[in-house]
């Protein structure tokens, strides 16, 4: 791709010292407060990884083991750890790691742009989530229905479990945690698209960016567009459960249907705003270790384009059996099956790019590579459940549990560790070892394979989901997921000591570790960056990749 | 459809090649421990799901599953560094690019040709059906009337551990109440919900329909032999939402007649018991 012909190195002494606590309250560089929102990531990885813990050990045997009514409580708690485990991974996990965390740190650079367009709005960006997510765990301590804290209706938030069916204030908590969260990615998406169309280095023109920013760019596009929708329907549970409105109340004439069909016109979107920006680590990581540039890099852009276009109308496929009428079930099953021709180009296209390169297997590297093999299979499944025919047999049960883990708990998590592996020597200045990181990584891929292929089977023979015990017959494969989760359990410590042998250590890793193929501008910076780069802006020369 | 019975011995080569030691074999009804396919089907719609998930679907999931993971083995031993040190540099190929657009559009296609029709045929209730009952969902039980025989209702709660064992019946699926339907008979389903939602499912009939409060939805199913069957709520209703199973009983038109009498109120007419047969 392209080059820099200035790189901008000197390291500037106004850098405050780490335990300044004013450096990461008032911070407005794109840098710190990307590395605030990988941290926060981190941790609620760790708390929402921390809660599906506690559904394999209930789910380990048939009956109540866990939530029996002792020290985690009853049935009704086993709902609150589900519902939290998906809002916590989705809302404070994924999204701030690959968005606010790599996002921040690299759409910047990889523009050749001194920092965000809005630095001020930046931090406040950050420093709502971690206000939304004190609410979210907040909500879990307060009454939600009967005599159970929390609310134990599932991240979908379907009225009227989630109006009449849980009237005390914990759903109230909650959904002001998420109209908080949704403030905050509205603000950090607004930024990026400013910072994308108007802080682009001379030269850098937008079919030059790397894919990562394009990537980047969508997801920003697809957030603005889908939380008002969101922020409408959570306001219109607000206001049914407290002022008397029915918007979802039969009784008034309402309609529970219409929340899930608002619902699901911002949740479509946001599986795609969890992997469309792993889709952009994923290239940039294939690309630098087959040192070869992206295969078909137009189509790449302009199939992350088509998948976050139909990702808009294909939502009611999450709804097949609400009731809707024969006709638009049929345009829902065929406009869901087109968005596996762009995924199809996007996989095929990666291969193609490590066809005839040079491949290195580096940490990065066999994440990405382990990616595109668990998207795969996520991606076929998505095939048949696009279907609505097979669907109604399938739906709600462990085969979507399975599909959808596949692509988000392997598929975006592996990004998240692919990216994580690829640009730690960059952001914190060390290198880490690799041993511990080909280890993360093998615990990890046979881990998660174990918790989630076997749900395959139990879908298919009809296990529902969300059930906190489970008869007798399902025993095998779910005694057999839990294994896989201890596997990975075990995968996150020898991550974290990764983690500290790399501090401890402190091995420098030079400006670029990984060679020829790493040709992206953070490259040319130091490890880690200096505190404010490119206050000249550098100055690109096409090397005719593409 | 002769190409579904072809497909469908391809299914089962693949599915048996991918999962070779776990037995496929199922004799009982429902779900069979170990199990890794589709419920024994108890309808004709069940049948036709399972061929087109056997036959159609799984070849191709199997397919590209396998596709991908022999390209990505096989780019890592040819390119890898030792064995390719100098990368080549082509980044496009019209023809290649033009394929791998235009296969998976035919694949969809094919794919599509299989689920349409069915997706029609077991959504639309066919126009001549034979009884109709009226499934309501509750927290945390189902209730059941039968408006053509009027005065019949009933309750179903999940049995306990205890009852079910004394009965012989599966825990966590069998109610003290099923749901009696004759054998060969088109049951129209209408469905709602007293307080949230909950879901209607019946894996052996390839039924699944969301009880909504305020709205009636419909289905409706035709159970090729008699037996007992079994659902589970499958859509998430609060505290108990596992153990509210769903228990149905299909039964021959001289034993339904006989439940229908001993079920009804005095004045029930017989014109209905003649429509049942």
């Amino acid at each position: 791709m392209a080059h820099a012909a200035h790189t901008d190195n000197d390291v500037h002494s106004d850098r405050p010292s780490i335990f300044n606590p004013w450096r990461w309250l008032n911070s407005t560089n794109h840098k710190d407060i990307g590395t605030m929102y990988l941290i926060f990531a981190i941790v609620a990885g760790l708390v929402g990884g921390g809660m599906s813990g506690l559904m394999r050990w209930e789910l380990m045997e048939p009956g109540i083991q866990v939530f029996n009514g002792g020290m985690w409580g009853d049935a009704h708690n086993y709902n609150v750890v589900i519902t939290m485990h998906g809002l916590i991974m989705i809302f404070f996990m994924v999204m701030p790691a690959l968005i606010g965390g790599f996002g921040n740190w690299f759409v910047p650079i990889m523009i050749g742009a001194p920092d965000m367009a809005f630095p001020r709005m930046n931090n406040i960006s950050f420093w709502l989530m971690p206000a939304s997510l004190a609410l979210g765990v907040l909500s879990t301590f307060v009454p939600g229905t009967g005599s159970g804290n929390g609310f134990g209706g599932s991240w979908v938030l379907y009225p009227p479990l989630s109006t009449s069916g849980h009237p005390g204030p914990a759903m109230d908590l909650l959904i002001l945690s998420l109209h908080i969260a949704g403030i905050s990615s509205i603000l950090g998406s607004i930024n990026f698209i400013t910072t994308i169309l108007n802080m682009r280095a001379p030269g850098m023109t937008m079919f030059k960016m790397p894919l990562f920013v394009w990537a980047i760019f969508y997801t920003v596009w697809l957030l603005v567009l889908s939380l008002p929708v969101l922020a409408g329907a959570l306001t219109m549970l607000l206001t049914d459960r407290n002022f008397g409105t029915g918007f979802f109340d039969p009784a008034q004439g309402g309609d529970p249907v219409m929340f899930q069909h608002l619902f699901w016109f911002f949740g479509h979107p946001e599986v795609y705003i969890l992997i469309l920006p792993g889709f952009g680590i994923v290239s940039q990581i294939i690309s630098t270790f087959s040192k070869k540039p992206v295969f078909g890099y137009l189509g790449m852009v302009f199939a992350m384009g088509m998948i976050g276009f139909v990702g808009f109308i294909v939502w009611a496929h999450h709804m097949f059996t609400v009731g809707m009428d024969v006709n638009l079930k049929a345009y829902f099953v065929a406009a869901t099956m087109v968005i596996a021709v762009p995924t199809g180009i996007k996989i095929f296209s990666w291969i193609a790019t490590m066809w005839g390169g040079s491949i290195r297997f580096s940490v990065p590297m066999m994440w990405a590579i382990g990616f595109i093999f668990v998207f795969t299979i996520g991606g076929v499944t998505g095939v048949a459940l696009a279907n609505s025919s097979f669907d109604v047999i399938v739906h709600d049960t462990y085969y979507v549990v399975a599909h959808f883990h596949y692509t988000m708990s392997l598929g975006a998590v592996f990004t998240i560790f692919a990216g994580f592996y690829y640009w730690l020597p960059k952001m914190s200045g060390y290198k880490y070892n690799s041993f511990l990181g080909t280890v993360h990584f093998w615990l990890t891929f046979i881990g998660v394979n174990t918790v989630f292929f076997p749900q395959h089977f139990l879908g298919l023979q009809g296990m529902p989901r969300r059930y906190v015990d489970y008869a007798e017959v399902f025993a095998y494969f779910n005694k057999i997921s839990t294994i896989g989760y201890v596997i990975t359990a075990v995968g996150v410590l020898v991550f974290l000591l990764m983690l500290l042998e790399c501090f401890i250590m402190k091995r420098k890793a030079g400006n670029n570790p990984w060679g020829d193929g790493a040709d992206t501008l953070e490259w040319t910076l130091s490890s880690p960056p200096p505190f404010h780069q490119f206050s000249e802006p550098p100055v690109f020369e096409d090397k005719g990749g593409h | 459809m002769k190409l579904i019975d072809y497909a469908k011995n391809i299914g089962l080569l693949a599915t048996i090649a991918l999962m070779t030691n776990v037995n496929i074999v199922q004799a009982a009804e429902g779900p069979v421990d170990k199990g890794i396919t589709l419920q024994p089907a108890a309808s004709e719609v069940a049948h036709d799901i399972a061929s087109f998930h056997n036959a159609v679907l799984m070849p191709v999931m199997v397919g590209i599953s396998l596709l991908v993971l022999v390209l990505l083995i096989y780019v890592g031993i040819k390119f890898n560094e030792k064995a390719n040190p100098k990368p080549a540099t082509f980044t496009h190929n019209v023809p290649l690019e033009i394929a791998w657009t235009a296969v998976p559009v035919l694949i969809l296609i094919f794919i599509a040709i299989f689920s349409f029709p069915l997706l029609y045929k077991e959504d639309v209730t066919p126009a001549k059906f034979d009884l109709t009952v009226k499934v309501t969902g509750n927290q945390w039980y189902w209730s059941y009337e039968y408006p053509d025989a009027d005065g019949i209702s009933l309750t179903a709660n999940m049995l306990s551990e205890e009852e079910a064992k004394a009965q012989n019946k599966p825990f966590q699926f069998a109610t003290d109440a099923a749901l009696v339907v004759p054998v060969n008979k088109v049951v129209r389903v209408q469905i709602t919900a007293s307080d949230v939602i909950h879901s209607w499912a019946l894996p052996a009939f390839g039924v699944k329909i969301d009880a909504v409060p305020g709205t009636l939805n419909e289905t409706w199913f035709k159970a090729e032999r008699t037996g007992t069957f079994y659902g589970q709520c499958s859509e998430i209703c609060g505290i108990r939402h596992a153990f509210m199973p769903i228990e149905i009983k299909v039964v021959t038109d001289t034993e339904y007649a006989a439940w229908l009498a001993s079920h009804k109120t005095a004045d029930a007419s017989p014109v209905q018991l003649a429509q049942a047969q």
